[in-house]
């Protein structure tokens, strides 16, 4: 009944549609990130491996503020943010695998995704070592005279490192174009927030610096994408940069070699009721604009989207060893 | 010829540990001398020979245990000479410090390995293969105990004016350095500083001799070329074996092997053998080999190893050894040096592959060794790493057409994977 | 995007058509004319506007192009070092100034994982076409802190090309070349030169960094240096002369990638070789080069190479102290002669 009435409404209800977009846009890294995980297992990928699983709220609504040629910068759990951002399941799946044909030729790996077509300026290995490259992109942009935003993402352990806080006091100082997004995941890789930081309200220290600040849901995609859509008007506006915490979890450890040791099962679960995907959906069904099979239907087409990134990725040649050296320097004057 | 030995130093002393050499080979020792230390169980004791003579050659090297009674040193009567290096000694070789460190701890004579590393470089794999295999380092020879400090420009550009390093006068503390060797060399071979243009140097009689004779050939001689490759490795699996029942002094090089197999394969193929004279060729009376031997100091002489065909092979080494001999200490006889029929030259141990030389007239062709390199090999349907020199003919095409220089190659070849026939 | 304009302003033309000039103001003439060539340079750093830069460098140059291109910066190494990392990638030529090498360290994590890296990281799709100048080395009194000499760690890692102009030529040229090049560009100068004086033409010829620079020619012994080190070993060469050893000085100029082929092309014609560096001796950039002539000019060598590098201990503020940790003319010199043995001495 209520998926009939979903494609009845698809067609005529741009902002259905739109919401499905997200929805399916959170199920592709969901699914992407699981498949990364079993292929891990597997020892088909290697290295460090971070997965998004349990935030994909946070990258799809912040990403659905901006344009296309606005830059992303971010750090080393970087998958959704790129999916979000546009980069398509084929080149990062072939980055996994360290092929030539993956976004960074194979050379980045699962931390280092970068693809310039999207924007997008890379996963960061160091917490807050990216926040000083979206600030310098901002005041390129603004010494250029183009409108755009740069967005940056990092966790809460950034703002442990210095790097945040002079980045901050120098956007704020300088009003520069840049969305500083803090994903609050509560856990700097197994510290706990509480055991780190003094003060626990990332929204407050941030607006000290004269950065307005707002703290959000980071499990509701429309919260999400409402207040970055209201922080890029503001921005384009020119009234310097934004701050958002974005109040997320984590469901998977840190990465593939992490045993979880530091966090309580129950709070694990109590969190994985407010699953960002669930959630949407359970809206959307409620709106009657999705419905079992529409929601099957996203499915079965993500599947086939990462069935056949898996599978290029597989065949997908190495880059030769005699290229090793490449990269070092530019191939072309500036 | 008589031996030094471990000696026995006391009554319950049943080995010794030798620890250092106080002498060295073409040392003259006399009864009472002390000539080594040895390291018993109780204390490093100084020991002396009893006998009057010449170190020939050192048979262990520091550091080594072996029982009383066990041959030390060879020593050869007064006034003798140590035996000859082998026929390509003419420099020393290109290697690194640690390599020859190890070749005097090793008592391999670095002029009897075959470098496997680019340019013919020593390596230390090399020495300690030629240690392994004594029979490719005959005659074995240990370095003086404590060997000359020497740069590495120095020691490169010694070996390249053939000036010898051991006899140079010894500064206390210092190496011996470029200007020492230039000094040695005398003023003919000094080069010219790099930017300034080259001073007239004096004339070097033989170096003119040499200019006069290969200007010669190369302005009436219409030289033509060939070149091929022979597999080794029945050749040196043979001299190998028999080196093991040869007293050391007896043992082959592979340079000889080479040499006699020349020396057949003229026979077989008499056209290559004589000399180009008014006009026309004369075969050779008698195959004599004229054998390159570069000379210290600089200079090249060929002197005949008469009726190298018909010598036994240990007659080829012995006649070697005695040409190269002679012929650095200055007593070849005059017509040695005008008999040879067909010169070879080996400049294998130069690191050089292949030798595209010059004819020495009257002759008709000048034959080529180069360095024996492992390399892979196709055998039968098989690939495998086997031994492989470059096996060159220079030759007078008035005496001969390519045809001709061919059928000599192939019977080089031809011999050389027979060498129970040699 | 790019203008060309007028080059220079002489600041004493004279008819032959050269300028009499100091280090510092060649360095600042050269950031001039980036300025005015091409208005995506910018130059940010600590006190470089209103202050004129701690060492005078870019006096006037806010005047003379207002705060959006010469931009002050909070004492924030790291974000605007990384800012300007970010800028270059966004299509800017940013020139940043790190007030001198030890603060540089504040910025490490930009320099190395960023700057150094992203070109790599990204399969070749960001390049960080970025200048960062500091002042390095020892001698002024200004103790352990700021008197270090690290461009030998920063010469260590691919990706930055490092540059240290010693001459006026190339304190004037360098930094044209450097923001030519489409990658990261180290640039340091050395404290001690600022006050050097001396005449350049007054139309600037072009440098490259990508070459080495004989300075003396010689027959007997190479010596290597750069940066601060180049009039200790020009005046080593005199003395030398004296007593009858005729060196070859040659000025490294680019230490990443090192010119190896002029280094190795004065030690095969001098056939010795001592290489000056202010770095401490362990690890540094005089032990690459040695080794570098070790591996390919071994042969060459009729002594062993010789290195003379600042004592290893933190640079003390007291000047007899300081003097005897850093290398000399004397100690330089001192050094070529061992390389003949005791004959020459």
């Amino acid at each position: 009944m209520s998926a009939r009435r979903a494609s009845r409404t698809s067609r005529t209800d741009p902002a259905a549609e739109h919401r499905r977009d997200l929805l399916r846009t959170m199920v592709l890294i969901r699914r992407f990130e699981e498949t990364c995980a079993e292929l891990y297992s597997a020892g088909r990928i290697r290295g460090f491996l971070h997965l998004y699983v349990g935030e994909e709220a946070v990258a799809t609504g912040v990403m659905s503020a901006l344009e296309p040629d606005e830059t992303v910068v971010t750090t080393y759990r970087e998958h959704g943010h790129a999916l979000a951002k546009g980069v398509t399941a084929e080149p990062l799946m072939a980055e996994m695998f360290g092929k030539v044909t993956g976004c960074s030729r194979g050379r980045g790996g699962s931390m280092h995704v970068f693809d310039r077509d999207t924007h997008f300026l890379g996963g960061n290995a160091v917490v807050a070592g990216g926040i000083p490259l979206a600030v310098g992109v901002a005041l390129a942009d603004r010494m250029q005279g183009r409108d755009r935003v740069t967005a940056c993402f990092f966790g809460d352990g950034a703002f442990a490192e210095g790097e945040l806080h002079e980045s901050l006091n120098l956007a704020a100082l300088w009003r520069l174009p840049v969305l500083l997004c803090c994903e609050n995941n509560l856990y700097a890789m197994g510290t706990a927030l509480v055991k780190e930081h003094a003060q626990t309200d990332l929204a407050l220290r941030a607006s000290s610096y004269g950065v307005r600040s707002w703290a959000v849901d980071g499990m509701d995609v429309l919260a999400v994408e409402e207040a970055a859509r209201r922080a890029v008007d503001e921005i384009r506006g020119g009234a310097g940069p934004h701050f958002l915490e974005l109040r997320t979890y984590r469901f998977r450890a840190h990465s593939m070699y992490d045993a979880d040791r530091y966090r309580d099962k129950a709070e694990i679960e109590r969190w994985k009721e407010r699953d960002p995907i669930d959630a949407l959906a359970a809206r959307l069904d409620a709106d009657g604009v999705l419905g079992e099979a529409a929601r099957s239907a996203i499915e079965a087409d993500v599947a086939a989207e990462l069935e056949r990134a898996v599978a290029a990725a597989a065949e997908a040649p190495e880059e030769p060893v005699s290229d090793l050296l490449r990269f070092v320097h530019s191939e072309e004057p500036a | 010829m008589g031996e030094f030995t471990m000696p026995s130093l006391g009554p319950d002393m049943e080995e010794g540990t030798l620890l250092e050499w106080l002498v060295g080979p073409g040392d003259t020792v006399h009864r009472g001398d002390l000539v080594a230390v040895v390291d018993t169980a109780k204390a490093a004791v100084e020991v002396e020979t009893f006998e009057d003579g010449v170190v020939d050659r050192l048979l262990v090297e520091p550091g080594t245990t072996v029982t009383v009674g066990t041959p030390l040193a060879v020593l050869a009567a007064p006034g003798a000479a140590p035996s000859p290096a082998p026929v390509t000694t003419a420099a020393a070789p290109r290697t690194t410090p640690l390599v020859r460190r190890l070749a005097a701890e090793l008592g391999v004579d670095l002029a009897s390995v075959v470098g496997t590393a680019p340019a013919g470089r020593i390596t230390q794999e090399d020495v300690r293969h030629a240690a392994a295999a004594p029979a490719e380092a005959a005659p074995a020879t240990l370095a003086p105990a404590t060997r000359r400090r020497v740069t590495p420009y120095a020691r490169r550009l010694a070996a390249e004016l053939g000036v010898d390093l051991e006899a140079l006068p010894a500064r206390d503390g210092e190496p011996v350095r470029v200007a020492d060797v230039r000094a040695a060399a005398g003023p003919t071979e000094a080069p010219a500083p790099v930017a300034a243009p080259p001073a007239p140097a004096p004339v070097d009689p033989m170096r003119a001799t040499i200019a006069a004779v290969m200007s010669r050939s190369k302005r009436e001689i219409p030289h033509y070329y060939l070149s091929t490759t022979v597999d080794l490795a029945d050749a040196l699996d043979w001299m190998h074996r028999r080196n093991l029942d040869l007293p050391l002094a007896e043992r082959l090089v592979p340079a000889a092997l080479l040499l006699k197999a020349a020396a057949l394969a003229a026979r077989e193929v008499p056209e290559v053998n004589g000399f180009w004279a008014d006009g026309r060729f004369v075969p050779g009376e008698g195959v004599h080999l004229g054998v390159a031997v570069s000379l210290r100091g600089g200079g090249l002489v060929a002197p005949a190893l008469h009726e190298a065909d018909r010598m036994p092979l240990p007659d080829v080494m012995h006649g070697l050894r005695d040409l190269v001999t002679r012929a650095r200490g200055g007593r070849l006889r005059g017509r040695e040096l005008t008999e040879a029929t067909l010169t070879v030259t080996n400049l294998g141990d130069q690191g050089v592959e292949s030798v595209h030389g010059v004819i020495h007239p009257p002759q008709v062709a000048l034959v080529g060794f180069g360095r024996v390199v492992r390399r892979p090999w196709a055998v039968g349907d098989l690939l495998g790493i086997r031994p492989v020199v470059t096996l060159t003919l220079a030759a007078d095409h008035r005496a001969t057409d390519g045809f001709t220089g061919g059928r000599f190659l192939t019977a080089v070849d031809r011999i050389l994977q027979q060498p129970e026939e040699l | 995007m790019t203008t060309t304009t007028p080059t220079t302003t002489p600041t004493t033309g004279t008819p032959t058509g050269t300028v009499e000039t100091t280090y510092r103001e060649a360095l600042r003439e050269g950031l001039r004319d980036a300025l005015r060539g091409d208005d995506r340079v910018f130059l940010m750093g600590e006190d470089v506007g209103s202050y004129g830069g701690c060492f005078g460098v870019s006096l006037g140059l806010l005047e003379e192009f207002g705060p959006e291109r010469v931009r002050d910066t909070p004492l924030s190494e790291s974000a605007f070092v990384g800012a300007g990392i970010g800028a270059a990638v966004a299509g800017m030529r940013p020139v940043v100034e790190v007030m001198t090498v030890n603060f540089s360290l504040l910025a490490l994590d930009q320099i190395m994982n960023n700057a150094a890296t992203l070109l790599h990281m990204s399969g070749g799709q960001f390049a960080v076409p970025l200048v960062i100048r500091m002042t390095t080395g020892g001698g002024r009194q200004l103790a352990a802190q700021h008197s270090h000499s690290l461009e030998g760690w920063y010469a260590h890692i691919p990706g930055l090309k490092v540059v240290a102009p010693a001459t006026l030529e190339d304190a004037r040229g360098m930094l044209a070349a450097a923001l030519a090049d489409p990658d990261p560009v180290l640039l340091f100068e050395h404290g001690s030169l600022y006050n050097t004086k001396g005449t350049l033409p007054a139309e600037p010829a072009p440098v490259d960094i990508a070459h080495a620079a004989v300075r003396r020619s010689g027959t007997d012994v190479t010596v290597l240096a750069y940066g601060g080190m180049l009039p200790r070993a020009l005046a080593a060469a005199d003395d030398l002369a004296s007593a009858g050893i005729s060196a070859e000085v040659v000025d490294l100029r680019v230490l990443r990638p090192l010119d190896e082929a002029a280094v190795l092309a004065s030690v095969r014609r001098t056939h010795r070789a001592v290489v000056v560096d202010e770095g401490w001796r362990s690890g540094s950039l005089a032990a690459e080069v040695a080794a570098r002539i070790a591996e390919q000019a071994f042969y060459d060598l009729d002594a062993p190479v010789a290195r003379v590098c600042t004592a290893e201990v933190p640079l003390p503020y007291a000047h007899q102290l300081e003097d005897a940790a850093l290398p000399s003319a004397e100690t330089i010199a001192a050094a070529a002669r061992s390389c003949f043995g005791g004959g020459h001495g």
